[in-house]
């Protein structure tokens, strides 16, 4: 790698020459399509590329232009991606399941004049939104099926482009290699969108030095290889699957595997057994929860078997990873238990051959990230955002505390304001928010400082600690620190329960909505011959409600437990009616919970909660898939959860 | 495709009365009539399954006798059913594979042998499978046992061993029948861009009549076994015995008449 920055590839188009020079044989991306993966080499993808970006160009995208790329991770939208960057264009990729008034704000904003799409879906969608925005140049799209009858000339296929391209590449001999080299390490690499739980997105501009510094960096920091195996499947509007699956296999030379579809994401994943993998804890909690249904209809045999070797695990697995002293007898049942239980295990969830697991975006409960950890998956957290090109910091190796995020990555400053909002400077920070001045001077400081809104603080070891968004951390009306996410991460550690929203903020008491997961109650009730017509009726069955009210215990008296989290009790709590939903400005598109918008959509519910009903009456406008809208009606129960004294000793709270 | 003057009858019950009508290369014609019209005794005549006492069909051109199921099959007509026909242990691969059978051409002592002709063959289909797989976008449940599928997913099973077939008409037997809004308009774009993409001529027998006036090219009405009208979905729409007969008579006309 550093031969690389020798060679002063300081750009994803140069460093794909560089790769189709020193590796050409090799695998650079793969696809699984008709059940078979189908491989593309470094040299192929540069024609790939190379005949993509004449074409684009013959059509005229020029330097500067922006082109916008939406679908699911397809090889064909990567090279995209590089296409529009040799050629000086800017890729702004999109959140693909966005419906078209969300993505016309981007487009508009970015003022994006080509669009590259997937498939007719997408096509549609931007037909639609050019029609308010004519600007809308050109559409190119990847898949074919279903577009035979679209006649307008500005909907073309990728074939045709990359046809067209070819002409133009033997006409102009020396294009491509000239408009690369004039690519700089300051050049504008892409504008990525954040999603943002409040207002509208903000296009953050990144540049290939900060990508391509802060890939290198995380590469060196955990030894990455080109033989490292890397699935791509999180949205390609996110920076961390840009910097994943484009920035590090471009920089290390690592091929990136593209699923079949959404659906098989899992089946693929252990298909490929990639060594270096990157989930969101709602990942790994999904597959946790699967693992938990699946032993619970195990066998007896089988299912003591997990059970016995899993509180082994618990107890010395992650001793054993961080190689820290265990007793021989120990290591020697975790051996066998590796046989028998973790060993299988690790390689039904496709984590056989995993040397690094990252999980960012939320913090992770605790419990969850054990699992993995005691199971001898080499899981770890890290802490970042777009702004930062990702990395601000990774916990080291053999230096996992599982309430921290790490140190500082290599070449991250951090500091810590006296509000307690944390702040970093890094090679990876962004250039600017695209046409918002405002908000670029209010998150960063002119000498490179950038505030993450993150409340936090370095502990002793020098590890960071995050304790929840600033504008999160609240206080309960009797002064306890009230710390919603920590709640809630504790909550969703059941796997009954798929999302928990708390409340507690200038209130009495801490309260709560409880989201049930279909999926695990769903199997319970078929187990337990409990019939059921709906989400809705399943959500407010008695039993599952009991369910509910013995997991919010539990949480209370681990809370307890904590003097200064003691407070944060769930006092109240409901289970809603309808699944908290991206489509109905629930959850942001990454899923996270957009705690003041459910706040005011539920207003009825939050003051049920703080009040001594013990039913109440709600309407809710829904919307489905297909755009349409309704509403469903549901009278909730509010259930009191019983809490407990921060002195109580455990014997007296059973 | 055409059929002259089919009359069918079972014992005393005359389930088709003199019928003709024809089915044009490439279009989609659907068959609507209230229950027991004779619908599916229609699709039945037209597969070889029924036959017919009087009267007569001809695909391509060439008339037909008697003649049984898997003939019409070799011929290139291809169905699905009302109620779902799949093999429900077997996974959507194997299923959508037994579409295939006719076009495997060795015999079970190649096969036995494994290597050589019959695996090239057996590839060679399963790559048409797997794009039949990938058309109909069911990638996820290739391995699954159908009959842990819920049905509207099992309904697109079915289409995709009929297409497996490589038919030139495609019988749909109620292929929506049962299913909810969202799985009725992923089926409609399948059915739209079998059409569009292999060319293949389609047959539908469908009660929900936003679907037929949508993705219909012509439409025949059938009541008790009789054809009452056969034309374009507006031209339907617009005629006088399809409005009594099967979307029914308002009050105000009743008391017209």
């Amino acid at each position: 790698m550093s031969d690389l920055q020798a060679a002063a590839a300081d750009t994803f188009p140069k460093l794909l020459l560089e790769m189709a020079r020193r590796r050409p044989e090799q695998p650079a991306i793969r696809e699984k399509e008709y059940g078979i993966w189908q491989a593309w080499t470094w040299r192929e993808v540069e024609n790939e590329v190379r005949a993509l970006a004449c074409g684009l160009a013959a059509l005229g995208l020029g330097r500067g232009d922006k082109i916008a790329i939406i679908g699911d991770n397809r090889p064909r939208l990567y090279w995209t991606m590089t296409a529009a960057q040799a050629i000086g264009a800017i890729p702004v990729p999109l959140y693909q399941d966005s419906a078209a008034q969300e993505l016309t704000f981007v487009i508009e904003h970015a003022g994006a004049r080509f669009v590259m799409a997937e498939d007719q879906e997408q096509v549609d969608k931007m037909l639609s939104i050019r029609e308010r925005y004519p600007a809308l140049e050109q559409i190119v799209y990847d898949d074919a099926r279903g577009l035979r009858h679209y006649q307008q000339d500005f909907v073309n296929a990728f074939e045709d482009i990359q046809a067209r391209g070819r002409g133009y590449d033997a006409a102009n001999p020396g294009f491509f290699d000239a408009a690369v080299a004039q690519g700089n390490g300051d050049d504008t690499a892409i504008y990525l969108y954040t999603s943002g739980t409040t207002g509208q997105p903000k296009g953050v501009v990144l540049n290939f030095d900060n990508l391509v510094k802060t890939a290198a960096n995380g590469i060196a920091l955990e030894g990455l290889t080109a033989e490292d195996e890397v699935m791509a499947y999180l949205p390609m509007a996110w920076v961390g699957d840009h910097l994943f699956s484009y920035g590090q296999s471009y920089v290390a030379g690592f091929c990136v595997s593209c699923p079949e579809s959404s659906d098989t994401v899992l089946h693929d994943l252990r298909e490929l057994g990639p060594t270096y993998f990157f989930a969101p804890p709602r990942i790994f909690e999904n597959i946790l929860t699967t693992v938990t249904i699946r032993m619970e209809d195990a066998g007896w045999i089988k299912r003591r078997m997990f059970k016995y070797f899993m509180a082994l695990a618990r107890r010395c697995g992650t001793r054993i990873l961080d190689r820290k002293p265990v007793s021989l007898a120990d290591r020697l049942m975790y051996g066998l238990g590796n046989l028998l239980v973790y060993g299988p295990l690790r390689n039904t969830l496709g984590f056989t051959r995993i040397r690094l697991a990252y999980t960012a975006g939320e913090a992770i409960g605790p419990d969850i990230f054990d699992f993995y950890r005691s199971i001898g998956v080499n899981l770890k957290q890290l802490y970042g955002s777009t702004e930062a090109s990702v990395f601000i910091t990774i916990q080291p190796d053999g230096e996992i505390l599982p309430d921290t995020v790490g140190r500082p990555a290599p070449g991250v400053e951090i500091k810590v304001a006296e509000d307690g909002e944390v702040l970093f400077r890094s090679p990876g920070v962004f250039v600017e928010y695209y046409k918002n001045p405002e908000a670029t001077a209010a998150t960063k400081s002119p000498d490179g400082w950038v505030h993450t809104g993150d409340a936090g603080y370095l502990d002793d070891n020098g590890h960071l600690k995050i304790i929840d968004r600033a504008k999160d951390v609240g206080r309960l009306n009797d002064g306890n620190m009230f710390a919603p996410k920590y709640t809630e991460n504790k909550l969703k550690f059941f796997a009954d329960i798929k999302e928990a929203v708390a409340y507690g903020h200038q209130r009495n008491y801490c309260a709560a909505f409880i989201n049930i997961d279909l999926e695990a109650v769903g199997s319970w009730a078929e187990r337990n011959n409990v019939s059921y017509g709906s989400y809705q009726e399943l959500a407010a069955h008695p039993d599952v409600l009991n369910t509910i009210k013995s997991h919010v215990e539990a949480v209370n008296r681990d809370l307890s437990e904590d003097p200064r989290l003691a407070g944060s009790q769930v006092r109240r709590f409901l289970v809603l009616h309808k699944e908290l939903d991206a489509d109905d400005g629930e959850l942001t598109r990454t899923r996270k919970v957009r705690r003041a918008f459910v706040a005011e959509k539920y207003e009825s519910l939050v003051e049920a909660l703080y009040s001594d009903q013990d039913r109440v009456y709600v309407e809710t406008e829904m919307t489905f898939e297909d755009g349409r809208k309704g509403t469903i009606k549901a009278d909730l129960q509010v259930i009191e959860a019983q809490t407990f004294g921060q002195s109580e000793p455990l014997k007296m709270a059973g | 495709m055409r059929v002259e003057g089919i009359t069918l009858s079972f014992g005393g019950v005359r389930a088709l009365n003199d019928i003709s009508f024809e089915i044009k290369e490439h279009e989609i014609l659907a068959i609507i009539g209230p229950n027991g019209a004779g619908k599916s005794s229609m699709l039945n005549v037209i597969n070889g399954f029924y036959h017919p006492q009087e009267g007569t069909v001809a695909f391509k051109g060439k008339e037909r006798k008697q003649m049984r199921p898997h003939e019409a099959a070799k011929q290139g007509i291809a169905r699905t059913f009302q109620n779902i026909a799949l093999f429900k242990g077997m996974s959507t691969l194997d299923n959508i594979m037994t579409g295939r059978v006719l076009k495997m051409k060795r015999n079970f002592l190649w096969q036995a042998l494994y290597w050589g002709p019959a695996l090239k063959e057996e590839i060679e289909n399963r790559e048409f499978c797997e794009k039949v797989i990938d058309f109909l976008e069911i990638q996820a449940i290739r391995k699954t046992p159908v009959g842990r599928l819920p049905y509207g997913l099992q309904k697109r099973v079915e289409l995709g061993r009929a297409l497996a077939a490589e038919p030139e008409l495609l019988l749909l037997d109620e292929p929506m029948a049962g299913m909810n809004v969202e799985e009725k308009e992923d089926m409609c774009r399948f059915i739209l861009d079998v059409n569009d993409e292999f060319g293949t001529t389609i047959a539908l027998i469908e009660h929900d009549m936003g679907v037929v006036m949508d993705i219909s090219d012509r439409v025949v009405v059938l009541d008790y076994g009789r054809k009452i009208a056969d034309g374009t979905p507006d031209a339907v729409r617009a005629n006088q015995d399809v409005i009594n007969s099967y979307l029914g008579v308002s009050h105000d006309q009743m008391a017209a008449q």
